[in-house]
């Protein structure tokens, strides 16, 4: 197990003093100014020796991301957006972080201001997050107070950041989608080149960052590269945040190190599997949109990047969804496939149209009232969902449902049989027409 | 996607005005733009206008257009793409929020859903007979480790049993929802586990090891190459690339055929036709690589070769 003196979130359950005051006694805003006086390039080097990758689901490299930006201005300013529109199900981290110690996040946002030359910094909090934001807007007050943030502040690198929110739109969790929103428009996609690094918010060169890989990085350069890349294994370094939700015992969020198992993980934070080991079905490992990975996989799995890849699925948001023996898990997927028909944005047609026939035929097949070669029919469907629309949500909302068909076929072929079996032996009776 | 309208036109006020707080605000937030760009605004003076009146209506989509001089259908755009902003009249004293989606249908949001139905009205949008209370089923609100959950107006209500919901319901229908504790309604703080946090129970010391002497400029780093580790690895069987198909394998493909044509009254089974096929087609393909730099027409004469 991670030791406390290890973990970077010190207030993640907010027990402790979440004011200014308190996050500097927790070492939070310690040496700021030197890390900002160290200049640019020190601060992206370290951050690729750390080898963070993005806590919001693709992980792509932090240090990497951040050195894209254009070295020198050519006039257009430089912007930060912080994406805080945290709406995967299973994923609930950057709420904690927003709500308890939002001083990592604001140190954070100064740090990769000054990494990529931008003075003004953007948080997009998704709009159901109405007391986080407060609590936030209220920190950042805080902070300008303090003369951490604004113009000539303490830190020697001129400042600004804002709270923008969103109003109930999955899809702006979407790095284009969101500077559209963030533009007062409808989060719709953008086609990429021009990467947002060239032409993001307002035409000006954006760096969108998770909240989870912002906060991290002002303990990572005071701690140094190698105290980080020292957790976990080798390309999936680190701590995380984990958040087991589902039929556990008790269900938490908890920082721990990459590359832990998910036996451990369980047995030590979240009180085990409710009923048992034995009792458990399947785990959505890293938010909805990541494929269900049945027990036998999943029990001694690695909970990282690499280690979900092995499994034939992906570490996400590392928010697992745990299944125990007495969930439906038709019905379980079926209900990830409404909710990505709800969040369709509507600009591609596979997606438009795909997921909700997806979720037409899922439904029925909850009730078994469908063919078997349907099982195959939207496994073919899926696959041409994936990969043919404009952002990423066309591929996650096709995944959950090819898991389920790889892993629990049986089950759907099951109900199926038991769907037709009634309807012959207790609906209709067979009879000769006369 | 869904379709939302806004609501018909008689229970559409006439009019719509900040109120004087606001307006500060909405000074404030036109103020955190650039200039030229105060369209960013709308989502937040929608949403402060929803705050204030419990829905958006026709006039204050016209109002919000006219402030940020945006055209008319754009607001319009905004406001029924944003699924959080309510086009219809909601009620007034609760609107309940239940979160539907997998990590709370797991925990028993079903229940929640028909404690809802049986206390406040049959279809979701719809006020119960006061006007009072109405409730809606919602995609994931991010509380899934307190999961079930419902919102009513700003603050969640988590960890809920069909019993505390009803109770709840009935706090905010007497007036008095500002009494409920929000949060979990268990014995749990916030996303801690129940009974108590297991972790940061030691008190940690400030750590600065990187800062004190001023570091060496780091060498070049070893960067991880960009991954595609969020992508899940495709183990069905009919996307492996090792299989062959026509398109990747044409040569075999040909052969195969020609296999098959041959075949057909001697009835070969076709898996010795396709190792032959498969050989056939690495051969040329060798020959074409050593001889293909100064004489492409001969090798293109050569597969057909052999092939045969």
């Amino acid at each position: 197990m991670l030791k406390d003196q290890d973990r970077i979130f010190t207030n993640i359950y907010g027990l402790k003093d979440k004011s200014l005051k308190g996050a500097m006694s927790r070492g939070h805003w310690d040496g700021t100014k030197q890390i900002i006086d160290n200049g640019r390039d020190w601060i992206i080097n370290e951050m690729k020796a750390s080898g963070l990758r993005g806590r919001g689901g693709a992980g792509f490299p932090t240090g990497l991301k951040w050195s894209f930006m254009p070295k020198e201005s050519d006039g257009r300013p430089h912007y930060l957006v912080v994406n805080a529109d945290e709406s995967e199900p299973g994923t609930c981290k950057d709420r904690e972080i927003m709500r308890n110690d939002p001083h990592t996040l604001i140190e954070g946002c100064v740090i990769a201001g000054c990494a990529m030359g931008a003075h003004t910094a953007y948080i997009y909090v998704r709009g159901e997050y109405m007391r986080e934001r407060e609590a936030l807007q209220a920190a950042i007050d805080e902070c300008y107070d303090a003369g951490l943030l604004g113009k000539n502040n303490k830190n020697g690198w001129d400042f600004d950041i804002y709270v923008h929110h969103g109003a109930g739109a999955y899809i702006c969790g979407e790095e284009t989608a969101l500077l559209e929103s963030l533009e007062g428009k409808k989060g719709q996609p953008r086609l990429k080149p021009p990467f947002p690094a060239n032409m993001g918010l307002y035409g000006c060169p954006t760096t969108v960052n998770n909240v989870e890989s912002i906060a991290v990085a002002p303990t990572i350069l005071r701690r140094g590269a190698t105290w980080f890349s020292s957790l976990g294994r080798p390309n999936n370094v680190g701590t995380k945040l984990f958040m087991i939700s589902g039929h556990v015992n008790k269900p938490c969020t908890v920082e721990e190190e990459m590359g832990i198992t998910f036996r451990e993980l369980v047995d030590k934070h979240a009180g085990g599997i409710r009923g048992g080991w034995d009792n458990l079905l399947a785990v959505i490992p890293g938010g909805a949109s990541c494929p269900i990975v049945p027990a036998k996989d999943i029990i001694d799995c690695q909970m990282d990047f690499d280690g979900l890849r092995a499994v034939g699925s992906s570490f996400g948001t590392a928010g697992a969804i745990v299944m125990d023996k007495s969930t439906d898990v038709i019905r379980a997927i079926a209900r990830i496939s409404a909710f990505f028909k709800h969040e369709s944005c509507g600009q591609c047609t596979p997606c438009r149209e795909g997921t909700g026939w997806m979720w037409r035929v899922l439904e029925r097949m909850v009730k078994g009232n469908a063919q078997k070669r349907e099982i195959d029919m939207l496994f073919q469907v899926t696959k041409q969902i994936e990969g043919h629309t404009i952002c990423a949500l066309g591929d996650a909302a096709a995944w959950p449902v090819q898991g389920l068909i790889r892993h629990f076929r049986p089950e759907i072929e099951a109900r199926i049989d038991q769907y037709t079996y009634r309807s012959t032996s207790e609906g209709a009776v067979l009879e000769a027409a006369e | 996607m869904s379709v939302r309208r806004l609501a018909e036109d008689q229970f559409q006020p006439a009019t719509f005005a900040f109120s004087a707080e606001n307006t500060v605000f909405e000074a404030a937030t036109i103020a955190k733009y650039p200039e030229g760009r105060q369209q960013s605004a709308v989502i937040p003076l929608l949403m402060r206008a929803q705050e204030q009146d419990g829905w958006v209506t026709k006039a204050t989509i016209e109002y919000v257009a006219e402030k940020l001089s945006m055209p008319y259908i754009r607001v319009l755009e905004v406001a029924t793409f944003y699924t959080q902003f309510q086009l219809k009249p909601v009620g007034t004293r609760a609107h309940i929020q239940v979160c539907g989606t997998t990590p709370c249908m797991l925990r028993g949001s079903d229940e929640l859903i028909k404690v809802c139905q049986h206390k406040i009205h049959h279809d979701p949008f719809h006020t119960n007979a006061e006007g009072t209370l109405s409730w809606e089923e919602v995609e994931c609100q991010g509380a899934c480790v307190n999961a079930p959950m419902v919102i009513i107006f700003k603050d969640a209500y988590e960890d809920l049993t069909p019993e505390r919901l009803e109770q709840i319901i009935d706090e905010f229908e007497a007036g008095k929802g500002a009494d409920v504790p929000v949060g979990p309604q268990i014995n749990r703080h916030l996303s801690a586990p129940e009974g108590g946090p297991l972790t940061l129970l030691d008190d940690i010391k400030p750590v600065r090891t990187n800062l004190d002497p001023k570091p060496e400029p780091a060498a070049e780093a070893v960067s991880v190459p960009p991954a595609d580790a969020g992508h899940p690895k495709d183990t069905a069987p009919e996307t492996d690339k090792s299989l062959k198909t026509p398109v990747t394998a044409p040569a075999a493909a040909a052969a195969n055929a020609k296999e098959a044509e041959k075949g057909e009254s001697t009835t070969t089974s076709t898996k010795p036709a396709a190792k032959r096929g498969s050989k056939a087609e690495g051969a040329p393909a060798a020959e074409g690589a050593v001889a293909g730099a100064d004489k492409p027409k001969r090798t293109r004469k050569a597969k057909p070769e052999g092939e045969a």
